[in-house]
Formats: structure tokens, C-alpha cells, sequence
């Protein structure tokens, strides 16, 4: 069994993982919902930089005291979050820039209010 | 130099984006689009030509000279350079019928700025297909979606607004799950590149993350499919947009997640994995099934003529998982075939509905009534594409429908074959509903003086319509060479 301050950080993950993914499905309110999508992705932005980090090792710069230590993080993990949180920002941007035009012609972000104009549209 | 036409495929739209902006003058604009697509279009014609003659039919290229496993690779197959083609041939046309339409649908300011998010969802679409390795798949996906997030978000109505956001949520979870499949894969291997991945996987098959990583990748593709019971974005992101992105995300987008979905269970995890140990093609099969059974049922009772096509797309899904679900050289090759065939019928539908939209400003059924004569060439079109959309001997869809009942029937699987046949009949009836109003129906005052749509729409329209019946006969591109790239997936 791992010691479980090695795998506390995948607990952290889990826990924000199904918090986003609550608030997503469970809010009605639309910039909660991007806020919890933010949360959601912040999960596995954690989850990435975790799995590259390696017990005593240290950041992988080369320098003078490069023969005190044998281990070093893996930072392709960390390159590779950088982009999805880039992907991330932009989605968020997106998200709001379309609650703002939402807000804009329905003059409203609540879901359950917008519903209830495309029911009075319809009939 | 050949190798590098993978890479120009994609790249050439990358760059092309942003240029539009810089050009900004609409005529301008246009011709430099359609430059762009019909290079991307002999790109990858003469990439699939090239793939599926060569004796090794595949072609690799090592981005900035780093070589596979350790740097990025872009890999055709005869597969991929296949839904390559289709994704670039379903652009071209588009975007050369699109002047008049999108006039009309998209306010003038922002007509720059869609062809500007047009070629980004071209890139990422073209992306996907080009590319060997699996993070690689999760940054195309994202640029592909989120481009057709803007671009779903340009219609007239307040209503795809809501759609567009409905699918930016939907669509980031699905893409996230995949971020996590592909973050446990690489956990467990160390490497991103997918057949490398395909090799080290098939040596460690009772691990728990590797399990964890696969339920989370085929979920996160299922969303992006629309795979029932993750269907719920599709129709209204496709019936509230403008008509020229209706007809190419319903050409393309969907398309290309399902040949995401088909590379990673054969090429990262393995047909046995994917299929024996853990049973996906129970999962896929139930579900397909009902796909088609709900979209087709839910297609009849629609009064919107883009919602009732919206439902239809989601029906003809399930067919292509289906094939795939079946996991045989017939099958796969039927799932190929109906991705292309669909493209080409979906498109054709929607592009000659925008032909509709145009004269009559509007896509209920009701105010459609007895435009058969009004317009005769678009309605004629119309019933020629529903007749492949039933699958009617001699059109397209008949072909791939085919080859989808063989396949059942290798299996002894007389059950789907009855379920196929009854859902045809299903489409049947929401094609008749569709005759029915632009042929039987009396024409109301205000329909009897409209004039057919003009000739800049009609012919590229109707050479998509006349390949329907093109490769309903000739069936060459359909089904040789969905064959030979059946053949080097299941490697039989």
C-alpha cells in the first residue's frame, strides 16, 4: 500500500473533480456553471502536475550542484497542462463572452428563467 | 516533400485564419477561402490517392525533425487520409455555395470573422485526422470545437445563443474526459505517441488505470459523437445555426469523432481489449441500436425541417457506431462507408434546405407548403438526397446500408438486420412528411410567386446531390477503398 501522503494529491483531484462536475450539472445560474467547468479542468491540471512530480526529486535545471541529486520531476507533463490551460482560459472566455450576449437578449442568466420564455415563445 | 503535405494539410488553414482578418474585405476574403480549401481539398485527394497505391499505405512525418515515439508524428493511414478527404471536400463545397446564404443569415460585420473561425474548425478537424499522437487529438478536437462553438453562436435567432452554450458545456466535459484518459495512459507508459501507445498497452492489460483511462476516453468521445443518451446538444446546435455551419458540422464534425473513437479502441488499446475484455461492443451495439431507433422516432414528430435533419443525423450516428460495434473487416468497412456517404447526403439536405431558408426566411414545414413547383430543381434534390437518407437501391445510402446488413448477417445477427429495416421505414415516413408538404400540399398565396434559388447555390449543390447517385452505381471510392482501410485496421 502507498503511503498516503503520496497519493493525497489524487484524492485532492477526485474531490474537485465531482465538486466541478456538480456544479456544472446542478447550478442554474450560467456563470456558475463555467465557474464549476473551471473548477473541473483545474482537477486535471492538478492531476497532470502530480504524476510528473517524482519522490526527492528536484526541478530538471541543469546547474553547479548537478551532482547532488540523481532524480528529477518530469516536466513534459507540465508543458503539456500549459496548453489545456490555455485551451481552458479560451473556453471560459468563449463561455462568457456567449453568457454576455445571453444576457444581452434574454435579459436574464438564470436557466430555469430562460426556459420559461422559450415555453411562452413557443405557444 | 511528401511527407510534408500531411503537415501543409493542416497548417495551411492554421495560417490562413488570421490572414482573413488582416484582408477584412469581404470579396477578398472569400476568394482567399476558397484558395485555401481547394488547396486542402488536392492535398488530401492526392494524400489518400497517394496512401491507398503505395505499398506501405502509410506515410509518416516527424514534426521538426524529431523522430516518433520522443517528438510529435503525423501518421496517415488509408483511413485517415480518408475522413481527411471527406472533411476538406465537405469545406470546399460548402464554402462555394455559402455566398448568398450567408449574406443573408450572418450580420454583415461579422462575415470576416466567420470564415475566420471556419478554417480554424477546418484545421481542427484536418488535425485530428493527421495526427499520431494522442494529446495532439485533444488539442485538434478543442481547436475544432471551439471554433464551432463561435461559429453555431453566429445565427440569426437569440435561441443559438443558448445552443452554442449548451454545447461549450457539454462538449468541455466530454474533451476533459478525454484529457484525463490520455493523462492516465501516459501515467502508466510515458509515452503520447499512439502506436506507441498501441504496443506498450497491449503488454500491461490488468491494470486498474488503464481501465480507468479507457472508460474515460470512450465516454468523453461518445459526447462528442452524440452517441445517445449524449445526444442532447446536437439538435438544437444544429437546427439554430446558420445553414452553411449546419450542413458542414453535420458533414464533418461528428464524422471525425467517430474515426477518433474507432483509432483509439483498435490502435491504442487493442481490438481485444477494447472488444473481449472489456465488452464495448456490447455497450456500442445496445446503444447504436437505440440511437437509431430514438432519433429516427423523434425525427417524425418535428415541424422544423433542420430539426427533423438534426434528429435524422443523430439516427444515421448510430448506424456508423454500429458497424463499428460489429467489429468485422464488413462491418468497420460499413461504418466507413456510412461516414462517408453520410457526409455527403447530410450536407446535400442541409445545404438545399439553406436553398429554402433563402426564399422563404423561414425552416418550419408549415410555411414550406407546395414549393415543389415554385422550386423545382432544390425539392427534386431534396427527395433524390431523402431516398439515400432511406436507403433506396441505386443512391448512396443504399451501399453502405448493404454492407451494414452483411455484416450482420456474417454474424448471424438476424435481429439487427430487422432492426435496420425498421428504422429505414421509419425514414421513410419522415421523408414522406417532407414530400408530402414541398409536393402535395396546396400552395399558400405567398409560396406559388418565389423563384428558384439562384445558380451560384444550385450547382454545387447539385453536384452533391448527383454524387448521391454517383456512388450509389460506382462504388469504387465507397467501398474499395473503405475495404482496404477496414482490412488494415483489423489487419485481416
Amino acid at each position: 500500500m502507498t503511503d498516503w501522503h503520496a497519493i493525497i494529491t489524487y484524492w485532492a483531484v477526485i474531490t474537485l473533480l465531482v465538486f466541478g462536475l456538480y456544479i456544472v450539472t446542478a447550478s442554474s445560474n450560467l456563470v456558475k456553471k463555467i465557474i464549476g467547468l473551471n473548477i473541473f479542468q483545474a482537477a486535471v491540471f492538478v492531476m497532470y502536475i502530480s504524476m510528473a512530480k517524482i519522490l526527492n526529486g528536484t526541478a530538471p535545471i541543469i546547474t553547479d550542484k548537478i551532482n547532488e541529486f540523481s532524480a528529477y520531476s518530469n516536466p513534459l507533463p507540465h508543458v503539456l497542462i500549459l496548453t489545456a490551460i490555455v485551451v481552458g482560459v479560451s473556453t471560459t472566455a468563449l463561455g462568457l463572452a456567449l453568457i454576455v450576449r445571453i444576457k444581452q437578449s434574454y435579459n436574464t442568466i438564470e436557466e430555469t428563467e430562460i426556459r420559461q420564455q422559450e415555453q411562452t415563445e413557443k405557444e | 516533400m511528401l511527407n510534408q503535405l500531411i503537415v501543409l494539410q493542416v497548417v495551411i488553414p492554421l495560417i490562413a485564419a488570421p490572414l482573413c482578418i488582416i484582408l477584412s474585405n469581404a470579396k477578398l476574403v472569400r476568394a482567399f477561402v476558397i484558395f485555401v480549401c481547394t488547396a486542402s481539398f488536392s492535398i488530401s485527394a492526392y494524400l489518400l490517392y497517394f496512401v491507398s497505391t503505395s505499398t506501405t499505405k502509410t506515410i509518416s512525418y516527424a514534426l521538426g525533425g524529431w523522430a516518433a515515439p520522443f517528438g510529435i508524428e503525423y501518421r496517415m493511414d488509408i483511413m485517415s487520409a480518408l475522413i481527411g478527404l471527406i472533411v476538406s471536400f465537405i469545406a470546399l463545397i460548402v464554402i462555394l455555395y455559402g455566398k448568398r446564404s450567408i449574406l443573408q443569415e450572418i450580420p454583415e460585420k461579422k462575415i470576416t470573422l466567420f470564415y475566420t473561425a471556419f478554417l480554424l474548425c477546418l484545421t481542427g478537424l484536418l488535425g485530428i485526422t493527421a495526427t499520431g499522437d494522442a494529446f495532439n487529438v485533444f488539442v485538434f478536437l478543442e481547436i475544432s470545437s471551439l471554433a464551432s462553438y463561435a461559429l453555431i453562436s453566429l445565427g440569426k435567432s437569440r435561441a443559438c445563443l443558448l445552443a452554442a452554450f449548451r454545447y461549450l458545456i457539454m462538449g468541455t466535459v466530454g474533451a476533459t474526459f478525454i484529457l484525463i484518459g490520455i493523462g492516465l495512459l501516459y501515467a502508466h507508459t510515458g509515452t503520447l505517441n499512439i502506436y506507441d501507445l498501441g504496443e506498450k498497452v497491449a503488454k500491461l492489460h490488468d491494470i486498474r488505470t488503464i481501465y480507468v483511462a479507457y472508460a474515460f476516453i470512450v465516454i468523453g468521445l461518445a459526447i462528442k459523437v452524440a452517441l445517445f443518451p449524449f445526444h442532447l446538444w446536437l439538435p438544437k446546435a444544429y437546427s439554430e445555426s446558420p445553414t452553411v455551419v449546419s450542413a458542414f458540422l453535420a458533414g464533418t464534425a461528428t464524422k471525425v469523432a467517430i474515426y477518433a473513437l474507432i483509432r483509439f479502441t483498435t490502435a491504442i488499446f487493442g481490438i481485444k481489449f477494447s472488444f473481449t475484455t472489456l465488452q464495448l461492443d456490447v455497450i456500442l451495439l445496445v446503444l447504436s441500436i437505440i440511437t437509431i431507433l430514438y432519433g429516427s422516432l423523434v425525427a417524425i414528430f418535428q415541424t422544423d425541417i433542420k430539426r427533423l435533419m438534426a434528429y435524422s443525423s443523430i439516427a444515421q450516428i448510430g448506424y456508423m457506431t454500429l458497424g463499428l460495434s460489429l467489429i468485422s473487416v464488413l462491418g468497420l468497412q460499413a461504418s466507413l462507408a456510412h461516414i462517408f456517404n453520410h457526409a455527403i447526403i447530410k450536407t446535400s439536405l442541409f445545404l438545399l434546405i439553406g436553398c429554402l431558408v433563402l426564399r422563404m426566411s423561414s425552416s418550419k414545414l408549415s410555411d414550406l407548403q407546395g414549393l415543389g413547383k415554385a422550386m423545382p430543381f432544390t425539392s427534386a434534390g431534396i427527395v433524390i438526397g431523402g431516398f439515400s437518407l432511406i436507403g433506396i437501391p441505386l443512391t448512396a445510402g443504399f451501399v453502405s446500408k448493404w454492407y451494414l446488413v452483411l455484416a450482420a448477417l456474417e454474424q448471424n445477427q438476424w435481429w439487427i438486420v430487422a432492426v435496420i429495416l425498421f428504422a429505414s421505414l421509419l425514414a421513410v415516413v419522415y421523408v414522406w412528411k417532407i414530400i408530402e408538404v414541398l409536393y402535395f400540399k396546396p400552395a399558400k398565396e405567398t409560396n406559388v410567386a418565389v423563384k428558384e434559388a439562384p445558380l451560384s447555390m444550385l450547382i454545387p449543390v447539385m453536384f452533391l446531390v448527383f454524387l448521391n447517385i454517383y456512388f450509389g452505381i460506382e462504388t469504387s471510392l465507397n467501398a474499395g477503398i473503405t475495404k482496404a482501410a477496414a482490412m488494415q485496421i483489423i489487419g485481416s
